[in-house]
């Protein structure tokens, strides 16, 4: 029987590497055109082969096997410790300069290798020539080139790698340093020096070499085990290079590899004078990134997204789903009741499972809706545009250009907000931004805000949600300086990235990225939710002797209610009621809307609204909304936080930060509203323009002691960067 | 000068990059190398990051990177010549 083989698929960012991946194994991967879409490695079996299993492991797209980004050493750490048969190297025939750049790199390894050169025929449809044949010799492993979008020349790669690899073929030449050259001294001296070391290691020699020239912050020397006498022979070596070509050392090896691909390109490459895609990519960002025009229209272009999906297509088809579930649960609670099933067994199901899970799994069409447009955004290449114009304003705070889009969606709501930080490369900012997510005030806050607005601030109705909306996002900026210099202090990840060429998205990938989005959601609709919804149910339905109970007010969760009241006398609303419904709006925040109409006896919310000023004065209202606007999110989306994360210990912190900024804010604004002599619309402003002081005061002493803190905390980032890639590496076991 | 100072349209020869740690790696490897030719594109509207374009790729990064890289500028007809 045949081997079985391993393979790791190496490239760029933007080369279709994933596009490729899945041509091959047919996988749900999903295909960005955003820089740094792929985080996680992921792997298939290629469908074509039948005789043999033939893995592929689609590594991050990476520019280099420098070990200093989370992608660069998942995709090291994979090809060093998990020694794939051969490395299936893709490489984007319309850039390819800076694609052989990792590909040297990847030759030093000596691993059998193959190049699959993308994107031919665009090369070809613009007048541009491969000489195929001469390139392969030129860098020593076989060449194919392909389309990946079109699946064209796929079968002779996989035929082409299997052929390699089974055989043990390794790349014939590693050699790119000018013959005679210092470069070429100095690394033939060093391998000298290190390759017995090297082959105890089961490590390419030559590789081993440069890692040592380049640095590498000592984890190649201490790989090897080289002694004090080992290691300054080959500091020697360097400086005298350095001495002689007047380079640094990394300087030095980058100048070698590109000098050596600026000559095979010259020998084999006739390049098309400017391709029609990269000329109407460049007429394109006339408009998207223009001076004057580029902010109104990534306004206008948000803007319809939002509508079309909170407004439009999403609301249409969440209503239409939501029909369906309560037609669904009609069904089932009609045939549990002609079983004679228990009554309540029946209430579990009824109005614990189907209403809860049900309630969340509302939201899908939603999201769905919203990664449709946000993965066309992606795909096309637009987001990358989005970062270069968002980057100045997010820098201030600690974050780059690629937050943004996370955040804004935010308003809409958080949980595929927290799914769309997947696309940051940098995991610094991916967990910064979904600290801070949480205080754009969701959209299925807005009946609360409605309905007190109606109740208490009919006349000034927009003013109070403006007023809300602004406060949000006024403390989460103070809340994103006050992270910047403490959780999250140390060197900004620095911002150089590509700007693809702008592309039509492909159907297949836009299809594959929504499938897998929704399947996720269903899952996680199905676990925890599931869990947390049967734990809601069980706390309104029975009292503390375990007997159910037949008026609400008597249930253990009103029970919790009565007993955490008193917390919030200080915030004014230390009603039982409002505390009870501000806990079932954990698991969604419609919930507190629907929970206070049941506990005020009223069934709809016009009554709810006559209701509302027996229990509240429009300063605790005020007061009551801020809580709900800034306390924890619903259950979907701590449950997306704890995902996304990774680390229940951290759901928890955001939780109770959340939940302790809530009450400080409310409690004080109640405390000095009260003490205001005539609270009036002109108290909330005051109020409104104390709040921003206060956030304000905030991010100028968090600025203010940064000078102090940047010396100190450089360091500490460079240590939490480090710590990273382990905790990833052991997830990847 | 350096390569901030740049203006659209205007053509330059990387003749050293700066800076340290991880930054002036990625610089390297992205192909900002001393000798290389780039074409500055723009600025960002708000004024920062800048768009460069370099060994055939259009490239994004901050004005404070851009700090690190000294360049010298060619002429408009040098240019077009293809020196």
């Amino acid at each position: 029987m045949n081997r079985n083989l391993v393979f790791a698929l190496v490239g760029n960012q933007n080369c279709g590497k994933t596009t490729l991946f899945n041509v091959l194994t047919g996988s749900n991967q999903h295909v960005g055109n955003f820089p740094g879409v792929t985080v996680e490695q992921k792997s298939g079996v290629v469908r074509s082969v039948k005789n043999r299993t033939v893995t592929v492991v689609d590594l991050p797209g990476i520019y280099s096997l420098r070990p200093y980004s989370m992608e660069e050493i998942v995709a090291r750490d994979f090809i060093l410790s998990e020694k794939p048969d051969g490395i299936i190297n893709i490489v984007d025939a319309t850039n390819i300069e800076r694609n052989l750049y990792l590909t040297l790199q990847l030759l030093e390894l000596r691993v059998p290798t193959v190049i699959a050169l993308n994107m031919m025929d665009e090369v070809r449809a613009n007048g541009g020539t491969i000489d195929i044949k001469a390139l392969s010799t030129a860098l020593g492993v076989p060449v194919v080139p392909i389309s990946a979008i079109k699946g064209e020349g796929v079968s002779e790669l996989v035929d082409r790698a299997i052929e390699v690899a089974s055989q043990g073929i390794l790349p014939a030449v590693w050699d790119f340093c000018g013959e005679d050259s210092p470069v070429h001294r100095c690394i033939h001296a060093v391998v000298h020096v290190i390759e017995d070391h090297a082959q105890r290691a089961g490590i390419s020699p030559r590789f081993c070499a440069t890692k040592l020239i380049e640095g590498d912050g000592g984890a190649m020397a201490g790989r090897l085990e080289l002694d004090q006498n080992e290691i300054e022979l080959i500091e020697h070596c360097i400086k005298e290079m350095e001495a002689e070509t007047r380079f640094d050392r990394n300087e030095a090896l980058a100048d070698m590899r590109y000098a050596f691909i600026e000559k095979v390109v010259s020998q084999t490459v006739v390049k098309p004078k400017e391709s029609r895609e990269h000329r109407r990519s460049l007429a394109i960002d006339r408009v998207l990134t223009g001076k004057y025009t580029a902010i109104p229209v990534f306004l206008a272009v948000m803007f319809l997204v939002f509508w079309l999906t909170f407004n439009v297509i999403g609301s249409g088809l969440s209503e239409l789903l939501s029909l369906g579930i309560e037609k669904l649960t009609e069904i089932a609670d009609a045939a549990l009741i002609s079983y004679g099933i228990n009554d309540v067994v029946r209430g579990l199901i009824v109005e614990g499972i189907f209403a809860g899970v049900g309630s969340v799994l509302s939201f899908l069409p939603i999201i769905v809706t919203l990664f449709f447009f946000l993965s066309i955004l992606e795909d096309t290449g637009y987001m990358a545009r989005v970062a270069f114009i968002m980057d100045k304003p997010l820098r201030k705070l600690g974050l780059s250009g690629r937050s943004f889009v996370p955040m804004l969606m935010g308003f809409g709501c958080t949980v595929p907000a927290l799914m769309a930080t997947r696309t940051l490369s940098s995991e610094r900012d991916r967990r910064m931004t979904i600290m801070l997510t949480p205080y754009m005030s969701c959209s299925a806050k807005i009946p609360i805000y409605a309905v007190f607005s109606a109740a208490f601030f009919p006349k000034h109705a927009a003013l109070v949600m403006i007023g809300l909306y602004v406060t949000g996002i006024v403390l989460g900026v103070a809340a994103a300086c006050v992270l910047k210099n403490t959780v999250f202090s140390g060197q900004p990840v620095p911002f150089v990235m590509e700007l693809p060429n702008y592309r039509l998205p492909s159907i297949k990938s836009v299809a594959l990225l929504l499938w897998d989005k929704a399947k996720d959601f269903i899952q996680r609709a199905f676990s925890i939710i599931f869990l947390a919804t049967i734990v809601i149910w069980f706390l309104q339905t029975f009292d503390t002797r375990l007997n159910v109970v037949e008026d609400s007010s008597r249930s253990l969760l009103a029970g919790v209610g009565k007993l955490l009241a008193p917390l919030f006398v200080p915030a004014g609303f230390g009603d039982w009621r409002a505390v009870t419904s501000l806990i079932s709006g954990f698991t969604a925040k419609e919930a507190v809307v629907s929970t206070l109409s049941v506990l005020t006896g009223n069934t709809s919310a016009a009554e709810l609204k006559g209701a509302l000023p027996g229990m509240f004065t429009p300063l605790s209202a005020f007061s009551f909304l801020l809580f709900t606007l800034l306390y924890t999110p619903c259950v979907a989306a701590v449950a997306a936080i704890r995902r996304e994360l990774g680390s229940r210990l951290w759901m928890l912190w955001v939780v109770l930060a959340q939940c302790a900024t809530a009450w400080v804010v409310s409690t004080v604004v109640y405390q000095i509203g009260k003490r205001l002599p005539a609270f009036g619309v002109p108290g909330y402003i005051i109020l409104a323009v104390f709040i921003v002081a206060v956030a304000a005061g905030f991010v100028w002493l968090a600025n203010r002691s940064r000078g102090d803190v940047y010396a100190v905390a450089e360091p500490k980032g460079e240590a939490s960067l480090s710590a990273k890639p382990k905790r990833k590496r052991g997830g990847c076991h | 000068m350096t390569l901030d100072k740049l203006k659209p349209g205007e053509q330059a020869i990387i003749r050293a990059v700066r800076g340290d740690g991880a930054l002036r790696l990625r610089l390297l490897d992205m192909g900002l190398i001393p000798r290389t030719r780039l074409t500055y594109r723009k600025a960002a509207p708000l004024g920062d990051p800048i768009e460069i374009h370099i060994r055939g790729y259009e490239l994004t990064l901050r004005l404070a990177e851009a700090r690190n890289i000294e360049v010298e500028k060619i002429e408009h007809n040098e240019a077009e010549a293809g020196v």
